[in-house]
């Protein structure tokens, strides 16, 4: 099947940003699901509120475009109730980890087979650029003219904590290793998170001078390294990427059965 | 001894409808006064090849049952008064787009936290306008353990036939009391199944386009028509629109299925009206104590009756309004400040001969409570 | 047969709310009677005073909470106090009297049980003490059979722990039958 296959021509174009990183997403997602062979009748991508969130409503596979926040527990209705079904769930920074923060580490938690991914830009855009958890210290944004004063999170080390059994970074500068990368999260059995930086020079670059879009996605190639390499040991500003986490643990629907059975069993 | 006869909670009578109902996955979280409830069906639904799941919060609960609903299951939640307040939002998205699910509140005191192990009739209005937006709601309650289980099964029905979320309003007293409940033999109540699309796959399904008869055939997530679901305003494919012609439409649609459908979802429950001259209207734990006084007085030759209602929204206006419309004055017996009273008053010709039997101190409105009011409208004193 | 109220109060642990669901569940499935039975719920799952109120009557209950008990149970001195003015008129007030020291000015039969006392004489263990009262109860008010209440117990304990509970409730049957 042809990436073209996947999508639903008829809405584009689509509401992005010129120089938006989401589209780089959702090519590097196609590249990952073609490469799978699945049929689309068994992907169902569920997501919340937000641009990213909007990657939905673009592909041809099954979709739910929710409430903000609430996509991961709407998904773990979907999968625990068919766990045959793959569930691949996009979602903003502000959107998976502001107000969605306690679905997403409770689907870690669980363990529950859905593939999240983080498109990290730092910012809420599509309410028009406040900052999110994120955005870190130092950050200018429209509700931090004096800039921000909050720490970020590191998504990498929220959802090893949290119990993904597979945790993931890239960029939208590297492509070929993001679509690697979301081919093995929804390959993975279990919950998967990929966090994706991703750039948003509509209101994240202009307002902390970070130029364009070819400006920001430079800084990805220039700010960050693979997990463990030599630069990382010597600069450690440096952000990796890479794949962080990758067990076998239990999958949630696949220790639910036993409790069916253990029911049955009495019966 | 019979096995079909139990001894059991009003919560417990919930669950049995709902696993009589068809009910597949439950998502919720503990809380009282509804905690046996998911207590009760983290046993029974794997035993019947459901599923259970306890969520993070309500929040999530109430989204995750909308998820499961789109594969195809019958789902329902369970909550009280603070948990209620968070699933709104989420409510919402189910009454937009289109997602059959049951969710019970099994009321106690509030606002806020509030008395939590005690009585209230205060989430009246809640369930009615608690999300935001214009929109219809379906809401059911019922006083003893027999009709709980009915109109949980109602409700699945309800929620099937119209493509929407069915609120079960019980209270702290049904929820905990226990008494007998039957179970009906398997097809002595029927049972609406979720409708299908017979369009084949390949061929272009509209998933909110109605049909001539205005229900809304669906196709299962997994299935072989992939459509969009947002809580947007969106076109008869299930894709965002801001068109106002759309937007129009949806939701006089969303309004007029429900409220068009007000005399088919009514149900209620009518004791010695034929000759009453003073009617008492009430529901829930509150009807037991009403129904209690007009037993009493009927036996002493006064011309009491009761009117108890089980659909609350859409409000049964025109039956309440014929039902009261000999009745020199009118009750209403309830635990709040008076949330059913307004629908009352709005819907009888003279609102004037409307009176309030309340409660609102956690405890069960007592049949001398009413008896009091009755004497002071009566004229005669306490 | 008569509309029975039932009130039976004592601490959390005691065994007081088993006692009166017993009671109700046997009337209504082994004595095709109705019965209601409702609980104070307090935010402490051990200690404190509880109250549990059971209605039985041939006819149909709706009011299902009980303002004036014409049997009252009470179990602790505290639950006493704050209960026996409820007591109907010339209604019976149980009590144990390791418990529960009674006044005499209450207008009820009283019935003093020394239950614990016999339970840990003859059976020596205090799980049982809500099945001797249970014993006492039905006994004193004739509400029940000895037997519905044992069908009951047999639902839900392992066949190992009958045997106690069958001796507790024969207990209380005696103890009232003497008293």
């Amino acid at each position: 099947m042809a990436v073209k296959d996947f999508i639903r021509e008829r809405f584009f174009p689509h509401i992005w940003c010129a120089g938006c990183g989401h589209g780089i997403v959702l090519n590097s997602l196609l590249r990952a699901v073609e490469s799978l062979g699945m049929s689309k009748n068994e992907i169902v991508m569920v997501s919340g509120i937000g641009c990213s969130s909007r990657i939905s409503g673009y592909l041809d596979f099954h979709t739910l475009h929710t409430i903000h926040g609430r996509a991961l527990a709407f998904a773990t209705g979907v999968k625990l109730s068919r766990p045959e079904l793959n569930l691949i769930v996009p979602m903003g920074d502000g959107d998976a980890l502001a107000i969605g923060g306690n679905h997403f580490i409770h689907a870690a938690r669980r363990n529950i087979d859905i593939t999240a991914i983080v498109m990290n830009n730092r910012i809420y855009g599509m309410t028009g650029g406040q900052f999110s958890p994120l955005s870190g210290c130092g950050i200018m944004a429209t509700t931090a003219p004096y800039a921000t004063v909050d720490q970020g999170f590191d998504v990498v080390e929220l959802s090893r904590a949290a119990g993904a059994t597979f945790v993931a970074r890239s960029t939208t500068y590297h492509v070929q290793q993001l679509t690697k990368l979301l081919r093995e999260a929804i390959l993975h059995e279990g919950f998967s998170v990929v966090e994706v930086l991703t750039q948003c020079p509509t209101y994240f670059g202009r307002r902390n001078k970070q130029g364009g879009a070819v400006e920001m996605m430079n800084w990805f190639k220039d700010h960050t390294t693979p997990v463990g390499s030599k630069a990382k040991a010597e600069n450690p500003d440096l952000i990796e990427r890479g794949i962080f986490v990758q067990k076998d643990l239990p999958e949630y629907c696949k220790a639910y059965d036993q409790v069916i059975e253990r029911a049955q069993k009495g019966k | 001894m019979k096995s079909n006869v139990k001894f059991v909670q009003g919560n417990e009578a919930c669950v049995e409808g709902a696993i009589y109902a068809g009910l597949k996955f439950f998502a919720g979280y503990p809380i009282t006064p509804s905690t046996e409830i998911a207590e009760a069906l983290s046993a029974r639904l794997p035993q019947v090849g459901g599923k259970f799941i306890q969520m993070e919060d309500e929040i999530a609960s109430m989204c995750a049952i909308i998820g499961a609903s789109l594969t195809g299951h019958k789902v329902m939640t369970a909550t009280s008064g603070p948990g209620f307040s968070l699933k709104q939002e989420a409510l919402g998205y189910a009454v937009m787009a289109e997602i059959p699910c049951v969710v019970v509140n099994v009321q106690r005191g509030g606002p806020s936290t509030g008395n939590p192990t005690h009585v209230a009739q205060g989430d009246v209005m809640q369930a009615r306008w608690g999300t935001h937006g214009d929109h219809a709601i379906v809401a059911m309650t019922a006083s003893n353990h027999q009709d709980v289980f009915a109109v949980t099964v109602e409700a699945f029905n309800i929620a099937e036939t119209y493509r929407t979320p069915v609120v079960l309003l019980f209270d702290e007293v049904v929820g905990h009391m226990r008494e007998k409940l039957v179970i009906p033999a398997p097809g002595e109540i029927p049972l609406v199944e979720r409708l299908h699309t017979s369009v084949p796959g390949g061929v272009d399904y509209h998933p909110y386009l109605p049909r001539e008869d205005g229900r809304l055939p669906m196709s299962d997530f997994g299935g072989v028509h992939r459509y969009n679901v947002t809580g947007l305003f969106h076109d008869m494919w299930g894709f965002p629109s801001d068109n106002p012609g759309v937007v129009h439409g949806l939701l006089r649609h969303l309004v007029d299925k429900i409220e068009n459908n007000t005399y088919q979802m009514a149900r209620y429950k009518e004791f010695c009206l034929e000759d009453a001259d003073t009617v008492l209207v009430s529901y829930g734990s509150s009807a037991r104590s009403a129904l209690h006084v007009v037993r009493n007085r009927r036996a002493r030759g006064e011309r009491l009756g009761l009117l108890e209602l089980q659909t609350l929204w859409p409000f049964p206006a025109a039956i309440v309004r014929e039902k009261c419309a000999r009745a020199r004055s009118v009750v209403v017996v309830e635990m709040n400040t008076g949330q059913i009273m307004r629908e009352v008053k709005a819907a009888v010709s003279d609102p004037e001969r409307v009176f309030l039997a309340n409660r609102i101190d956690g405890t069960l409105i007592t049949p001398t409570d009413i008896r009091n009011i009755l004497r002071l409208i009566q004229g005669r004193g306490v | 047969m008569e509309r029975c109220r039932i009130v039976f109060s004592g601490s959390g642990g005691q065994g007081v709310i088993t006692a009166a669901i017993l009671l109700a569940e046997a009337a209504v499935i082994e004595e095709g009677l109705n019965a209601v039975q409702t609980q104070v719920y307090g935010a402490a799952a051990r200690g404190g005073a509880t109250r549990s109120d059971v209605i039985v009557a041939e006819e149909e209950i709706f009011f299902p909470k009980v303002l004036q008990p014409n049997v009252l149970v009470c179990l602790t001195q505290e639950a006493y106090n704050k209960f026996y003015p409820i007591i109907r008129p010339g209604g019976m007030l149980i009590t144990d009297p390791r418990y529960v020291k009674i006044e005499t000015k209450v207008d009820a039969r009283q019935r003093e049980l020394e239950m614990f006392r016999a339970v840990m004489d003859r059976i020596g263990k205090p799980i049982v003490f809500n099945i001797c009262m249970l014993g006492a109860v039905i006994r004193l008010t004739g509400l029940i059979r000895p037997e519905s209440v044992m069908k009951m117990l047999e639902r839900r304990l392992p066949p190992a722990f009958m045997d106690m509970n069958r001796q507790a409730l024969q207990i209380g049957i005696e103890l009232a039958e003497a008293a």
